[in-house]
């Protein structure tokens, strides 16, 4: 174990601000503006205070003009640009506001694709903004030209290429509209830089109105009845919730809908927090690493009520045999995730808190004695729920001489008394997070879900950390994850946001393995990665403080000293090598194929 | 089965390709397609012939309804309408019985002849895919060279469009 005290951490560039040039204020702007100028006063009218971004040869009338702006709007100079499309994320995420991104043309644009396709998978609210070659270069194969429209298009809820500045007042208003109405996600607006430099006769923005409404729509009263008598009338219900839970603010709705009605919840990953995962009719996270109950229980269930979830494969492995019994009540701001993957029972398209109060409201209608009798029908199904818990509750063998990761995670949850904001990668030591570290809160668990993208939980954790600066947060990354983003470090440094990385090392890419033991006869193909930097020198060579526990008496002392440290804190957790992930639900396969241990 | 998609999109680059872009992306196949500009010019009729069973043919047009651009997607066949395709036809057609045969073909098929030379006949036929696809089908033996089809472009019947109001249909 060792630390580092010497922590630049407040060195920041604030102290080189120079004063020369007056800041723009929203209500004052230039008579014949720059594009640049009418981007900078949209983003202001937004209420876009932070931007994290990298500049280039396409965007340097935006930088120009961003400098100007600096006392209104921060930019955060990241290392790299898929390190700040996730923080963006990790902002938008922790505050449900629109991350904001700005980054050049080509290279630029195409560092940024992994965290727009993450942002899109996880209906994540962004407003990219791309430099792009001046007009009359494009489709010349140009120095640093990319069709940013065309490589974003399937992973963005839209995007534009302004070939006017006069426009561009409006593509910023409406591309904030779109990112976080219904479904929130990405939005790339494409600048070409002659667009950013061209004056034009801008006046007010409130002027500023599009034809495209939010197509929201609100549950009718009788399919909300419709749904509520079939919840009541459910012998073996299950609660199947996701993201939607955060995006639509319905994690208490949730709670009081579900307590009213002692119904069994699981979420999923990306629903972890929508529901406290220590309450009694929590039955944990289902699906591939989900528990042995709440898969169990889905497999058996009469009715499953799935609330702001999209039926991903991670979840229902073999559809054909997934929740055959099943009737399905499925609510979802998107009407294209309903019927996607499960035809349900009852497709209700809405805000899922909206649906969840609705549905509230109308089981306090019923009466006492209905809702008391629809509690007692389902007496024998917590029955068997509790015998499922009982059975094959979480667990994994302890070790007397190597730290285990499941410990690692509980031992960070102990430490942190539960309260942590955590953000991970994907791959073991997410699934790790998700069954060991009970959430209680959402927003409290950032992680890369649908795309599964390493390197996502220190940029994230690092947005996070700039939008709640006191909150403590923590990012579990395993030793491959970290090594994909790691210069962020710098980042954090830079702007001393005080985040505290955990690596689960365990010198492989632990997951393959797994499969590969698993699945592939024990051919260990390309997974190891043991060659690595030392973290703990690669903490301090960047300047942050490094701890490193090997042996298992080391564990707490190390997490508390990291967790402890004032600044930017990197514990280098060596874990058991071999260690796998249980249960699992082989992909493809459903409940009944689950391997405990 | 078969279905005739109709998709009003605003008259914007790139928008067309948003289209394409999200049939491929989500491995749903067109058949045809046909673009041209609605009654109002600022938004574009696109025609997509497209087959899947009742669940896809509801999520492409849901995920088309997603794009911000896209203002209304119908499923025509759903409900009574005209189809139309014209395809262009080089056939062989030389002085004598050959170029009889072809010429009463185009008469029973009310075909037209659009350009002649000593040994081929350029023919133009339009209707629905089936007569399009059997007048092809009588040419192939004599000597077709060259096809060029439109795709399919579709309307509803009158009798249904009454239902709905005129400015709506307008879009304004």
């Amino acid at each position: 174990m060792r630390a580092r005290v010497a922590d630049p951490c407040f060195m920041i560039a604030r102290q080189h601000i120079d004063n020369r040039f007056a800041t723009v204020a929203p209500d004052q702007i230039a008579e014949m503006p720059t594009g640049a100028e009418v981007l900078i006063h949209a983003l202001v009218a937004e209420g876009v205070e932070t931007i994290f971004g990298y500049p280039g040869g396409a965007v340097l009338h935006i930088y120009d003009e961003l400098w100007r702006a600096r006392e209104r709007i921060t930019h955060y100079l990241v290392r790299h640009e898929q390190g700040a499309v996730h923080m963006a994320e990790g902002y938008a995420r922790s505050t449900g506001r629109v991350g904001v991104v700005l980054v050049t043309s080509g290279p630029g644009a195409t560092n940024a694709v992994t965290g727009i396709a993450n942002a899109y998978m996880d209906s994540t609210p962004l407003v990219v903004i791309t430099g792009q070659v001046p007009k009359h270069l494009i489709g010349t194969d140009a120095f640093q030209e990319v069709d940013t429209v065309g490589i974003t298009r399937p992973c963005v809820k839209h995007n534009y290429l302004v070939r006017d500045a006069k426009d561009l007042a409006a593509v910023v208003r409406e591309a904030f509209h779109l990112a976080r109405s219904g479904r929130p996600g990405p939005v790339v607006i494409d600048i070409p830089k002659d667009v950013s430099a061209q004056r034009v006769n801008y006046s007010r923005l409130d002027h500023v109105s599009f034809p495209f409404s939010d197509k929201r729509t609100p549950l009718d009263h009788e399919p909300a009845q419709r749904a509520l008598q079939t919840i009541l009338n459910a012998k073996r219900p299950v609660l199947y919730v996701g993201g939607g839970i955060t995006n639509s603010g319905a994690g208490d709705s949730l709670l009081s809908f579900a307590e009213a009605l002692r119904l069994p919840v699981s979420p999923t990953l990306m629903g972890l927090g929508g529901f406290p995962s220590s309450h009694p009719l929590c039955l944990g996270m289902l699906g591939m690493h989900g528990t042995y109950a709440a898969n169990m229980a889905v497999a058996e269930s009469d009715l499953l009520v799935a609330l702001g979830v999209r039926f991903d494969d991670r979840v229902t492995g073999k559809l054909a045999t997934f929740a055959p019994q099943a009737q399905v009540i499925h609510v979802d701001i998107d009407p294209a995730n309903i019927g996607k993957n499960v035809a349900p029972t009852l497709p209700l398209t809405g805000d899922v808190r909206q649906a969840l109060d609705q549905f509230h409201a109308l089981a306090q209608q019923q009466g006492a004695e209905r809702l008391q009798e629809s509690i007692q029908q389902r007496e024998s199904w917590w029955e068997q729920i509790r015998g499922w818990q009982r059975s094959q509750p979480l667990r994994y063998a302890g070790s007397q001489n190597q730290i285990k990761p499941q410990t690692v995670i509980r031992e960070l949850h102990r430490a942190t008394k539960g309260e942590a904001l955590i953000t991970t990668d994907v791959g073991q030591h997410q699934m790790w997070v998700a069954q060991f570290y009970p959430f209680t809160r959402t927003r409290q668990l950032i992680t890369s879900g649908g795309l599964g993208t390493m390197g996502f939980g220190l940029p994230a954790a690092i947005g996070a950390q700039l939008a709640l600066r006191d909150q403590l947060v923590v990012a579990v990354v395993g030793d491959g994850g970290f090594q994909m983003t790691n210069q962020e470090i710098a980042t954090a440094i830079q702007y001393g946001l005080p985040v505290k990385v955990l690596i689960m090392n365990n010198g492989y890419l632990g997951m393959v393995r797994q499969w590969q033991e698993m699945f592939y006869d024990r051919t260990y193909s390309e997974v190891d990665i043991s060659v690595a930097p030392d973290f703990v020198k690669l903490a301090e060579a960047y300047g942050a403080a490094g701890f490193r526990a090997e042996k298992p008496e080391e564990l707490r002392d190390v997490i508390e000293a990291g967790l402890n440290h004032k600044g930017i804190a990197v514990m280098d957790i060596v874990v058991s090598k071999e260690e796998n992930v249980f249960p699992i639900v082989p992909a493809g396969a459903n409940a009944r194929d689950m391997i405990v241990q | 089965m078969r279905h005739t998609l109709s998709i009003t999109v605003a008259d914007e680059p790139g928008e067309l390709s948003r289209i394409v872009g999200l049939f491929s992306a989500r491995g749903f196949n067109i058949e045809t397609i046909s673009v041209g500009k609605s009654l109002d010019p600022r938004w574009s009729r696109v025609t997509i012939v497209t087959r899947g069973d009742d669940r896809t043919i509801q999520q492409i047009v849901k995920q088309c309804e997603r794009l911000a651009r896209v203002r209304e997607v119908q499923d025509v066949t759903t409900r009574p309408h005209i189809e139309r395709e014209m395809a262009l036809i080089t056939v062989s057609a030389r002085a004598g019985s050959e170029r009889q045969e072809v010429l009463s073909l185009v008469s029973v098929f009310r075909a037209k002849v659009v350009d002649i030379s000593h040994t081929e006949m350029i023919v133009e036929a339009s209707g629905n895919k089936e007569k399009v696809d059997t007048f092809l089908e009588l040419l192939r033996p004599i000597g077709v060279t060259d096809i060029t089809r439109t795709g399919h472009i579709a309307i509803n019947r009158l009798a249904t469009r009454e239902e709905t109001p005129l400015a709506e249909e307008v879009g304004v």
